[in-house]
């Protein structure tokens, strides 16, 4: 499933040669339409590994479970640290859960 | 970015970079090679060729939750118990002991490294040692894995990102670099190495994931997808030996999404269960090793349960409490953070609900399973001057990340000592300009051109493997007829995408080759499949014509080999060597 992004946050990485998604996709798949916001383009080779959604400066990516293998209205956000990662979980009964950790021991 | 994109060939310009080393795909094994190259001889011109982002690319994108091989030293265990240990993963052999043992005397050091560059392990509480989920396994906090190797990679070599690999570069006999195109840039690149190192990751995609009829996701695979076999093509076309290619990894993954199991199963001993409630492997599979049986038999096991009319099948997550089910989910937030994500969209609460498994897609991936090329201890395939290391190199099985880091530096080492006793290469530039017609073709079809897209000829072959190559739909099964009939299909296919295949930008040029390369490999799993007319791995391998174990016959390896010029493939054994008692 694409991530879904919200072309009111998203400014396309404004002054930079690539928008940050676009450089790192594993697949490719993240390119700026002609109004300069990000989308993913062939909308069923996702993997799903959250890359562009962790690296994303304006929190403007959601990744979604496609609607065919999970229910409408979860969410998983991730927030970057310099060398912590928080995760916010909602699932489709509203309960939120948090997950915060280390995941580098040096802070270079 | 929209670019101009050339349209005739005389437009696309050639970028020529030459180097002493050449790493083909940044990944786990790739950037542990670059970092060895730097430690053995600072002053080696190494190169990467990474098709995406060395940061984030191939299998180890979306991060790790544990490392698979790590010898407790501490305990008494030694590198020769590793490779009695993954022995009996694959039912006793074959195996390339010789391998699978300069792996195992390496890969401690490899993990203690990036635990230096900032790999958080989990320790148990004493804080002595890490903490083991199974035997071998310690848990990490590996969300930053790729990003951490790849450091390292970026500080040993020169990284050129987004470069599709389409071919390898000859010098005769002699491998000589590789070549590609820019998937961003249009440009198309001539890698002069004077010695080649193929990392590239496994083959996923050749089989049908069953999620992607009918779902809005055609990538809800184990393996990552962007992983397609490249490095096996590009081998096989200039006639490198293969070696167990039947030996497929099949592994039983969380349902509907694909994910890990063994985080829950192993990590959290949590019992696979079927649709009656019974505990099917200790049930059924006692004398095998129930819980502890060698993977592939845990792979098939839940999908028999299936056939037989006993599924669901799950694993039975309800005894964990609410401390240990978020540790658990903190682990899957480490590997495939998604997963989580489809818990919360079907509201599973692991704790009271257990969760739901089912077969994977098979994949072609020798860091887990045996398949890859034929390679000797200096990681050289048969090609000389070409190096394999991680999933593409194969006969040993279970390397894991510390596996593949070791093979990557121990592909380093051969690689160096053949540039020093062979030196330059010299290359006839005809074969240059014949590739990079060949790679820019489906560009230039013209838009009145009645052909087909990348996508439709992905899916037929995908379809055809499934169906009778043994894939999910097949529960794993496949005859001689089946196989003959997907080989006449692959022919066909080959044909067609050749005469057909049109791409509209750059990206989709990308997926023509991968196409290219996912037919090639497919052509020679079921020449592999057809080779081993026994049933040694069920699941893994199943002849339906051939039910039982043949030791008589089958304690060997089965290989093949590609004639470059007739295309005809050459299907033969290699004994197997027991080294360790």
């Amino acid at each position: 499933m694409p991530p879904k992004v919200d072309w009111e946050k998203c400014d396309g990485c404004k002054g930079k040669d690539e928008p940050l998604c676009e450089q790192i996709c594993p697949g490719n798949l993240m390119t700026l339409n002609e109004n300069n916001k990000a989308f993913c383009r062939p909308y069923r080779h996702c993997w799903d590994c959250m890359s562009c959604t962790k690296v994303c400066p304006v929190g403007a990516i959601e990744t979604r479970i496609p609607f065919q293998i999970g229910y409408h209205g979860a969410k998983l956000i991730p927030m970057m640290g310099t060398d912590t990662i928080t995760w916010t979980c909602q699932d489709i009964h509203g309960n939120v859960t948090r997950f915060r950790y280390k995941n580098r021991t040096d802070e270079d | 970015m929209a670019k101009e994109l050339p349209k005739s060939l005389d437009q696309v310009e050639t970028k020529t970079v030459e180097c002493d080393l050449l790493i083909v795909g940044g990944g786990n094994a790739g950037c542990f090679a670059a970092y060895e190259a730097k430690q053995v001889n600072p002053d080696l011109n190494v190169v990467i060729m990474e098709k995406a982002n060395i940061k984030r690319s191939g299998a180890c994108a979306a991060g790790m939750d544990a490392l698979n091989t790590y010898i407790p030293t501490w305990d008494g265990k030694t590198p020769e118990d590793l490779v009695r240990w993954s022995r009996e993963q694959v039912g006793g052999g074959p195996i390339r002991e010789d391998l699978a043992l300069s792996n195992a005397q390496e890969l401690n050091q490899c993990v203690e490294e990036l635990e230096e560059w900032g790999l958080p392990i989990i320790y148990d509480e004493d804080e002595e040692h890490p903490h083991y989920r199974g035997s071998w396994d310690i848990s990490i906090h590996g969300e930053q894995l790729k990003p951490i190797m790849a450091e390292k990679a970026m500080d040993s070599a020169e990284v050129y990102n987004r470069i599709v690999a389409t071919a390898l570069i000859m010098d005769g006999e002699r491998c000589a670099g590789a070549m590609g195109f820019g998937v961003r840039d249009g440009k198309f690149y001539v890698f002069k190495a004077k010695a080649t190192i193929v990392s590239t990751g496994g083959a996923c995609g050749i089989y049908k994931s069953y999620t992607s009829d009918g779902t809005a996701s055609h990538h809800q695979t184990w393996m990552c997808p962007f992983n397609v076999g490249t490095g096996y093509a590009m081998g096989l076309r200039k006639g490198a030996e293969f070696t167990s290619m039947e030996q497929r990894w099949v592994a039983a993954r969380t349902k509907d999404y694909c994910g890990p199991v063994d985080t829950v199963s192993v990590g959290y001993k949590a019992k696979m269960m079927n649709a009656k409630g019974e505990y099917f492997l200790n049930e059924r599979y006692a004398h095998l090793g129930g819980d502890k049986a060698p993977r592939y038999i845990r792979a098939n096991a839940p999908m028999e349960e299936w056939r037989e009319g006993r599924g669901p099948t799950y694993v039975d997550s309800t005894h964990l409490d609410e401390e240990q089910c978020k540790n658990m989910l903190t682990d899957y937030l480490n590997e495939r953070p998604s997963f989580v994500l489809y818990l919360a969209a079907n509201g599973i609460d692991p704790t009271e609900q257990p969760v739901e498994v089912y077969g994977s897609d098979p994949y072609i991936v020798g860091g887990h399973t045996g398949s890859g090329y034929w390679v000797d201890m200096e990681r050289m395939t048969t090609v000389p001057g070409l190096f394999a290391a991680g999933e593409t190199a194969g006969g040993n099985p279970n390397k894991f990340v510390g596996g593949c880091a070791a093979e990557g530096k121990l592909a380093t080492r051969g690689a160096i000592k053949f540039i020093e006793a062979n030196g330059d290469v010299n290359i006839d530039e005809s074969q240059v300009e014949a590739e990079k017609a060949r790679v820019f073709k489906p560009l230039f079809r013209g838009k009145d051109f009645d052909g087909l897209t990348p996508e439709e000829i992905k899916e037929r072959l995908q379809r055809l493997m499934d169906e009778y190559a043994g894939g999910t739909s097949q529960f794993y099964r496949c005859n001689e007829e089946q196989l003959d009939y997907a080989l006449k299909h692959i022919k066909l296919l080959q044909e067609q995408s050749g005469e057909y295949i049109t791409a509209s930008d750059l990206h989709e040029l990308m997926h023509a080759h991968e196409v290219f390369d996912r037919i090639d490999v497919a052509e020679i799993v079921c020449h592999h499949l057809k080779g081993r007319k026994e049933t040694r791995w069920s699941g893994w391998q199943t002849r339906s014509d051939y039910p039982e174990r043949d030791d008589e016959n089958f304690n060997c390896f089965v290989e093949t080999r590609k004639n470059p010029e007739t295309g005809e493939i050459e299907v033969f054994t290699r004994p197997y060597e027991r080294i360790v008692d």
